[in-house]
């Protein structure tokens, strides 16, 4: 009895032993390891870079874990890791309680579609902003209302109650979504705001993308918001949106890329910008960026140098991956301003840029 | 303490291991690690309630009594109410005991005093696998089956002939608290089931036999089986209610994550469990998070409470049924 403990012990004893002796320093040769946490939007393509760039330097190890917008910029503050990704760009008051300067790096597009559930209908719907606000608000309940019928002219609507559907739990898709109600209708920003967690006056709440996506497809007569790549994945109807310069646009590659090549002059220096009710005939206006958090000045010479080479790669060749994936790829001009951006961050005062 | 008393003089009379014996002897090292892992339990409990009361501090300072009455949960603005939770747990979880303990009870008397062993092994193991299945399957089922069956052949004639109660107003769209409390119930019947056959199996044979020997026919007989099993049965439904309170994952994917409070089963609604889940991955600021960490507070104590309850309600039905037996 007493000898059978005894060996257990000891087996647990050498086993703890050794996991320690894994966890010591770096030494040369061996992996460079980099922890990134953040967006779950931007999972799916962080996966593919970092295997496709795993390809190409086979001494890197990245590891990314989706753990929701707010927890990586939790973590990038508390410098428990590399580097964060975020569906919404940080506030000023979040930057400045970081302990050391933060840049944002925009590494690919997303967008908000509005997608419904009406068996009948099998034209394209079309919904103006004050339209989308009014639905969201609770004051539009069925769907054949004089405003959703003046949207579209040409279509016979049901006489059907409308059922909103939206996120339940916190999103940077909701936090997108609220930012356009909040800048087209005034009554939204005052009654709601603009948040990850918004109260919404009615509706049912689904958890994630693939819970509201589920509930429209699952309940007639429902309407609700959902990230691109979800309507697309599962075929569901997408509405067209009017825009600043009052045309209806299609979500797509192309409309979401435009949003971010016209707002180009209006992005501030440290790229922070809100894409959403952009102007130009031709931008759809419920995009946004996905941002990397990283520091500007790096604590390790070898985990920076990393980093900065794998975001250029990721901003440049990386973009290659993004529609297959379902992403709208960052115009030129973006793609120029953000490697300016990545040459900034240094060591010590020294740029970790090896171009 | 007589128990330990015992042990130790028996210990003291076969000792071969010298001075050392009374520290070191196998009984003394077996009761101390048997000490240490309840004492583990009470330790982890503790523990929890000191850390989740020092997280949620902020959250007790700012709002204090407030918070377990308000009605408004908007992070946005920084308002926090824990009632449309607190609510929307217990009903969607009293629903879920109501509909699970007759049909657990039915299955379970089927499977000890009526099915062929031939049956009754197969069908106990699927009860069991059931029980195995992970809660977001169950979710999945439940949005891709169950709500919509409910939608289209449940709820309608219900709403035909009970509408003029309160609890069936409204538009039926299948997801709400009614749909909760449901998949709920499903989910607890298997673990209910297993637990009260095993207690009905360990009423020993004899009673049966001397019913069915006293002229009882089996309907009686499975009464007294049942009223001497009570306790165990009780254990098995407040083992439901304990799963049902703390289950997130396929409530909130069906309940309609609304905090309000609705008198109308049909209307969707929101859990504690549910809500800490939703939220917490992208909880900013403190006093966010705090509040978060209060309703997990909350939700152990209304655990605590519910449990209690039960226990008591149960003991004292169970005293009554006694006596009749």
């Amino acid at each position: 009895m007493f000898g059978k403990n005894l060996i257990t012990i000891l087996i647990i004893g050498t086993l703890i032993s050794a996991s320690g002796c894994f966890s010591g320093r770096r030494g040369k040769g061996d992996a460079i390891k980099i922890q990134g946490a953040g967006s779950s939007f931007v999972n799916p393509l962080m996966q593919k870079w970092v295997s496709e760039y795993g390809k190409l330097n086979s001494n890197v190890r990245i590891d990314y874990q989706s753990i929701g917008s707010g927890g990586g910029v939790k973590q990038v503050k508390e410098r428990t890791i590399q580097f964060g990704a975020t569906d919404v760009a940080m506030s000023d008051a979040d930057l400045k309680s970081a302990p050391s300067e933060i840049i944002h790096i925009p590494v690919i597009l997303g967008a908000v579609v509005l997608t419904y559930n009406l068996a009948e209908v099998s034209q394209t719907l079309r919904f103006s902003p004050a339209t989308i606000a009014d639905i969201f608000l609770g004051k539009i309940t069925r769907w054949d209302d004089e405003r959703i019928k003046a949207d579209n002219p040409d279509v016979a609507l049901p006489s059907a109650p409308l059922t909103v559907v939206h996120r339940s739990d916190g999103s940077g898709t909701s936090a997108v979504f609220t930012n356009y109600l909040s800048k087209v209708s005034p009554e939204w920003k005052e009654k709601v705001g603009e948040g990850t967690s918004p109260s919404f006056p009615v509706g049912l709440g689904g958890k994630g993308n693939e819970g509201v996506t589920g509930q429209i497809k699952q309940t007639p007569n429902t309407i609700g918001y959902v990230e691109l790549a979800y309507a697309v994945k599962n075929k569901m109807p997408v509405g067209e949106i009017k825009n600043k310069a009052g045309k209806y646009i299609l979500p797509n590659f192309a409309t979401v890329t435009n949003a971010a090549a016209e707002s180009i002059n209006e992005t501030p220096d440290d790229l922070r910008v809100s894409l959403t009710d952009a102007a130009g005939a031709d931008a759809y206006p419920i995009s946004s960026y996905v941002y990397v958090l990283i520091y500007k000045d790096q604590p390790d010479e070898i985990l920076g140098k990393t980093l900065v080479d794998f975001l250029s790669w990721g901003i440049n060749d990386g973009q290659r991956f993004a529609e297959s994936l379902y992403y709208a790829p960052l115009p030129q001009e973006m793609v120029k301003r953000t490697s300016t951006k990545i040459a900034l961050v240094s060591h010590n005062g020294k740029s970790l840029r090896t171009q | 303490m007589p128990k330990s008393l015992h042990t130790d003089n028996l210990n003291g009379n076969g000792s071969e291991m010298g001075s050392n014996r009374k520290l070191f002897s196998s009984d003394n090292i077996y009761r101390f690690s048997l000490t240490a892992c309840a004492a583990l339990i009470l330790l982890i409990v503790a523990a929890m309630l000191i850390v989740m009361t020092q997280s949620s501090w902020l959250s007790i300072k700012e709002f204090g009594f407030g918070f377990l009455v308000g009605q408004v949960w908007d992070p946005i603005k920084g308002e926090f109410g824990a009632l449309p939770f607190i609510y929307g747990t217990i009903v969607s979880s009293v629903i879920a005991v109501l509909i699970a303990t007759p049909l657990s009870l039915g299955v379970a008397v089927f499977l000890v005093e009526q099915a062929p062993k031939s049956i009754a092994r197969p069908m106990g193991f699927l009860v069991e696998l059931l029980a195995a299945i992970p809660s977001v399957v169950y979710g999945l089922w439940a949005i891709f089956v169950l709500a919509p069956f409910l939608r289209e052949y449940i709820f309608p004639p219900l709403q035909t002939t009970l509408g003029w109660l309160p609890f069936f107003k409204g538009t039926p769209t299948g997801i709400g608290m009614f749909t909760g409390g449901i998949i709920l119930a499903i989910m607890i019947t298997p673990i209910i089931t297993a637990v009260v056959r095993d207690v009905l199996e360990a009423v020993p044979v004899t009673q049966r036999e001397a019913a069915l020997a006293l002229g009882a026919t089996k309907w009686e007989t499975t009464r007294i089986v049942l009223a001497n099993a009570s306790s165990g049965i009780a254990g098995a439904v407040i083992l439901g209610l304990g799963r049902a309170i703390g289950e997130t994952m396929a409530v909130t994917m069906i309940i309609g994550n609304r905090p309000q409070i609705s008198a109308s089963l049909f209307d969707p609604a929101y859990t504690i469990a549910s809500v800490i889940a939703n939220e917490f991955t992208e909880a900013t600021g403190d006093l966010y998070l705090s509040a978060l960490i209060e309703m997990c507070l909350i939700l152990f104590i209304v655990t605590f409470i519910v449990t209690a309850l039960a226990k008591l309600l149960i003991l004292s039905v169970s005293r009554k049924t006694q006596n009749i037996a």
